[in-house]
């Protein structure tokens, strides 16, 4: 058998996306302040999540191919733009911290009662609107490229898919380490119970030790 | 006071469930998980009913609106699955509770607005790098595209340069 299988239907779109939200609500991604506890230091699941993810959809990717059950390029690669890739990233790491979700996060915080991820929501659909009224403007820009499309890692670096898979791993660990030591001492990671406790901006308690790690984590 | 809420399930195994919901998202679609598309394709649909003739015309809207429906797409059926999944995952949890999330120091209705203000934000920044943290950041790294950790430095560069002008909100 081959893959990948191109279905693109409604099942396929509804069970992978109910393995997605029940993944990431899991995590613990349906909280705007664990999810921005990335960059305030105080929790470090962004990271550790996203990485383990991907680590293990890329090794995955690569023993379908040695297996001879997926050809390389038989699936999608976004290709890298000059200014949109990171100029974008960036915007959305602005908007994140201000707003407290990404796309997928917010329809995550909204299946889990909150409403800000539903004013979120509205935004986002503004934004988008905004970028189609300004597109023939920034068209030429939005569009440059910079290298081939869809232009990987193992191809720059002139080295093997597992190599690079190796490398993210090392950084992952190096990474989860650190994570772990600093979110400590910022008195993190939040757990589901200090979220749900100070959810409408309560107070903590004080001589509560609500949000310390607890050792069996 | 509700029952206790089941506790965050760890990084490394909620981390691996993700995985495996990417790589199978992967060998059965061809590509990767997604989110932002879906609210483009909002937008698409509603410009096309506010202003038919403006959205036909848009240079970015039109190609949505030539096939019919822009929200008939697997996203959309995506996002309907991501908002079941994650709902049933709450509230088997006991992690289900209605209310606005945010720090002591701030009301409701400015964390409302700036929700809002950093929805608008994001979603012009997913437009213009083709993609979010979910398509280019998260599918684009597992696919070990240049462009999904080009991505995830801006994201990553901008949250930690932004998190000192918006802890108020958080904590």
């Amino acid at each position: 058998m081959t893959f990948p299988l191109y279905d693109n239907g409604l099942l396929s779109g509804l069970f992978l996306g109910v393995l997605f939200g029940y993944a990431l609500e899991a995590a613990g991604f349906g909280s705007a302040r664990r999810l921005t506890g990335q960059f305030l230091l105080t929790d470090w699941s962004v990271f550790k999540v996203m990485f383990t993810a991907v680590i293990v959809a890329a090794f995955g990717l690569w023993l379908f191919q040695l297996a001879g059950w997926m050809r390389p390029g038989s699936y999608y690669v976004p290709t890298l733009l000059l200014y949109g890739t990171f100029l974008g990233g960036a915007l959305i790491g602005i908007g994140f911290m201000l707003g407290g979700y990404c796309p997928g996060t917010s329809a995550v915080g909204l299946a889990s009662g909150r409403i800000d991820a539903l004013v979120f929501m509205i935004g986002m659909v503004a934004g988008s609107a905004v970028y189609a009224m300004v597109f023939d403007w920034i068209r030429p820009l939005a569009l440059a490229t910079a290298g081939p499309q869809g232009w990987t890692l193992p191809q720059l670096l002139g080295v093997s898919d597992i190599v690079v898979i190796a490398g993210l791993a090392v950084i992952a660990f190096l990474g989860w380490k650190l994570g772990t030591a600093v979110e400590r001492r910022f008195g993190g990671p939040y757990t589901a119970q200090k979220v749900l406790t100070e959810l409408d901006g309560v107070e903590p308690r004080p001589g509560t030790d609500l949000g310390r790690v607890q050792p069996a984590e | 006071m509700d029952a206790q809420p089941r506790p965050f399930w760890n990084p490394l195994a909620a981390g691996a469930l993700l995985g495996v919901a990417l790589l199978a998202t992967f060998v059965i679609t061809g590509h990767g998980l997604g989110a932002s598309g879906f609210f483009a394709r909002t937008a698409a649909w509603l410009s096309a009913l506010v202003a038919p003739d403006w959205a036909a015309s848009n240079g970015y809207f039109a190609p949505f609106l030539r096939g019919g429906n822009p929200l008939a797409s697997w996203i959309s059926w995506e996002i309907v699955g991501v908002v079941i999944g994650a709902f049933l995952g709450a509230t088997a949890a006991g992690r289900f509770r209605l209310g606005i999330e945010r720090g002591p120091s701030i009301t409701a209705g400015s964390r409302l607005l700036w929700a809002l203000a950093g929805g608008v934000l994001v979603g012009f920044g997913a437009r213009l790098a083709q993609g979010c943290t979910s398509g280019v950041g998260l599918s684009g790294s597992a696919a070990l595209a240049v462009a999904g950790f080009v991505f995830l430095a801006g994201f990553f560069v901008a949250g930690f340069a932004t998190a000192h002008f918006t802890r108020r909100l958080w904590q």
